[in-house]
């Protein structure tokens, strides 16, 4: 739940332009997918958001506040590839958010606390599908499984922005279906802000509220170095899709699917 | 059918990777054979007999000057350099090479000195270890932790360094302080490719020790081998050298099960 507004930012490595007069508003509880060819600065943009690069000039703002310029709690990240740890169970997976949180030291918890928060962890792998398999490796999930298991990671900590790298781009079509729907309720029962960067432009269509495409608009070879991509298009989806009519994080309490009617 | 696409079974493999080892043997039992006809005395290439004895007196019997039998206070002497000096290389590389690994700071500073320190040849090292440390067990493990050290942390720094960016990023959106990345992310899939690099290290620091043995001791396999040598005593070299080999296969065999009942996830990290 945060608005996020970017100001004239540019971004550029050396003489290489990549991003330019990039301004934008995002409302809160939006959800934005980004669109545009490869090497046009989608990923860029991402990684600003998640304060692992900083901008050029200008500047980006949360709420009003500028942004913190290294990753946090606040924002969520689900990449394509190595978003889950491989040395850790599915449970163990979801549990590290909040034992991350309350054991600074140890960066484990024990007895009730722990006892509580693997409660919360299944309750929340029950509804992104993944009970049964909680005391696996992700090695021996699927595709879809390990991008669900994720998902679940990440919003166990409760972030209020959600940042997706082309999540479900390696994904079978009909996994890729399963996984929009997890996806459109997890935005409609959390809080959620979500930026998703992604080459489909039909899950882009399919998913987001508001479909922003990145372009160069110089195509000259001479002028690639020097041009960066700007905004090209901005589209709100129509009819208007707004999130989530049940409020709060009703993902904690463990429910079944039939919040989805805010579709 | 191409040779690259013929596999051997289960049952050809056994006996294919048996075969080396008994070609060895029977190539030694020939020499042994045809010098022993021509000299009865030769002690270049001892009959099995010739060995069993002299392993029946090193290893089964007690040696009337020391009160102890040789072959295992030779054994517990080596050991103990060799577990020790392992145990620190291994616990301050673990330190380092993470710290190097995924602090930017730190790596600015020890990374190129690590880089230069692990070009010193160790064994050119060892007259100054002897003259500053004297003969004693300082010295010998000194020698193989200066030996075996810098590579350890090189090789962890850059396994650290190879963790996907993504991990480290999503550790941070967890909520994780430098330290907890280092606890919860970092330490745990370095473990098992510590286990990796021990077994890569395991051949120098045999090197290492026996080198130190034959140079300044007054027991250890090493020791043994190099006093014998003076008597041409084949007999015990051959057999020492046997014990050595099979005492520096079961730690790597041993290193190689530790990882895999330790660490089950990590053979499909391996495999990716």
């Amino acid at each position: 739940m945060s608005a996020i507004r970017f100001e004239n930012v540019w971004k550029e490595y050396g003489d290489h332009i990549v991003l330019e007069r990039i301004t934008l508003d995002v409302a809160s509880r939006a959800f934005i997918a980004l669109v545009g060819p490869s090497g046009c600065g989608k990923t860029t943009f991402l990684r600003m958001l998640l304060g692992e690069e900083s901008p050029t000039r200008g500047q980006i703002l949360v709420d009003g506040a500028p942004l913190k310029p290294e990753p946090d709690a606040d924002r969520g990240v689900v990449f394509q590839r190595y978003s889950v740890f491989p040395h850790l169970t599915v449970l163990q997976n979801v549990l590290l958010g909040r034992e991350l949180q309350h054991a600074k030291l140890t960066g484990r918890l024990f007895g009730a606390a722990r006892r509580a928060a693997v409660d919360e962890a299944m309750a929340l792998l029950a509804e992104v599908g993944l009970s049964g398999h909680e005391h696996k490796y992700p090695a021996s999930l699927s595709g879809g499984m390990q991008q669900r298991l994720a998902l679940a990671q990440a919003i166990m900590r409760g972030p209020k922005i959600l940042l997706l790298d082309e999540p479900f781009g390696a994904l079978d079509p009909g996994i890729r279906a399963d996984i929009h729907v997890l996806m459109k309720r997890l935005w409609h029962e959390t809080e959620l802000t979500v930026v998703m960067v992604t080459h489909d432009l039909s899950e882009a269509f399919r998913l987001a509220t508001r479909v922003i495409a990145l372009e160069r608009s110089r195509s000259r070879p001479e002028e690639l170095e020097r041009y960066g991509a700007t905004i090209s298009r901005d589209l709100e989806i129509y009819p208007r899709r707004t999130a989530g009519a049940r409020q709060v994080a009703t993902i904690r309490s463990g429910q079944d699917d039939q919040a989805t009617n805010g579709v | 059918m191409r040779l690259v696409n013929l596999k051997p079974g289960r049952q050809v493999r056994f006996y294919l990777a048996g075969l080396p080892f008994i070609l060895v043997a029977v190539a030694y039992l020939i020499g042994s054979h045809i010098r022993l006809a021509e000299n009865p005395d030769d002690k270049l290439l001892p009959a099995l007999s010739t060995m069993a004895e002299a392993i029946r007196h090193m290893a089964f019997e007690i040696d009337v000057r020391t009160g102890s039998i040789p072959l295992l206070s030779d054994t517990i002497a080596s050991l103990d350099r060799l577990l020790s000096a392992l145990a620190i290389s291994t616990s301050v590389a673990l330190v380092l090479g993470i710290m190097i690994g995924l602090l930017p700071g730190v790596n600015a500073l020890m990374a190129p000195f690590v880089g230069v320190a692990s070009m010193v040849p160790p064994l050119a090292l060892l007259p100054i270890l002897f003259i500053a440390m004297g003969l004693g067990e300082g010295s010998k493990v000194a020698l193989i932790v200066i030996g075996t050290l810098p590579f350890i942390i090189r090789y962890l720094t850059l396994r650290v360094l190879e963790l996907p960016r993504e991990q480290l990023i999503k550790a941070q959106t967890l909520g994780a302080s430098t330290w907890q990345i280092a606890l919860r992310v970092v330490l745990p899939q370095i473990l098992p490719r510590l286990i990796d690099s021990l077994q890569l290290q395991l051949g120098p620091a045999w090197l290492f020790l026996i080198a130190a043995e034959a140079i300044a001791s007054d027991s250890g396999l090493g020791y043994r081998i190099f006093l014998v040598r003076r008597y041409l005593s084949m007999d015990v070299i051959i057999p020492y050298v046997i014990w050595i080999t099979f005492l520096a296969f079961l730690m790597d065999a041993g290193l190689s099960l530790l990882q895999r009942k330790l660490f089950p996830w990590f053979a499909s990290v391996r495999s990716e």
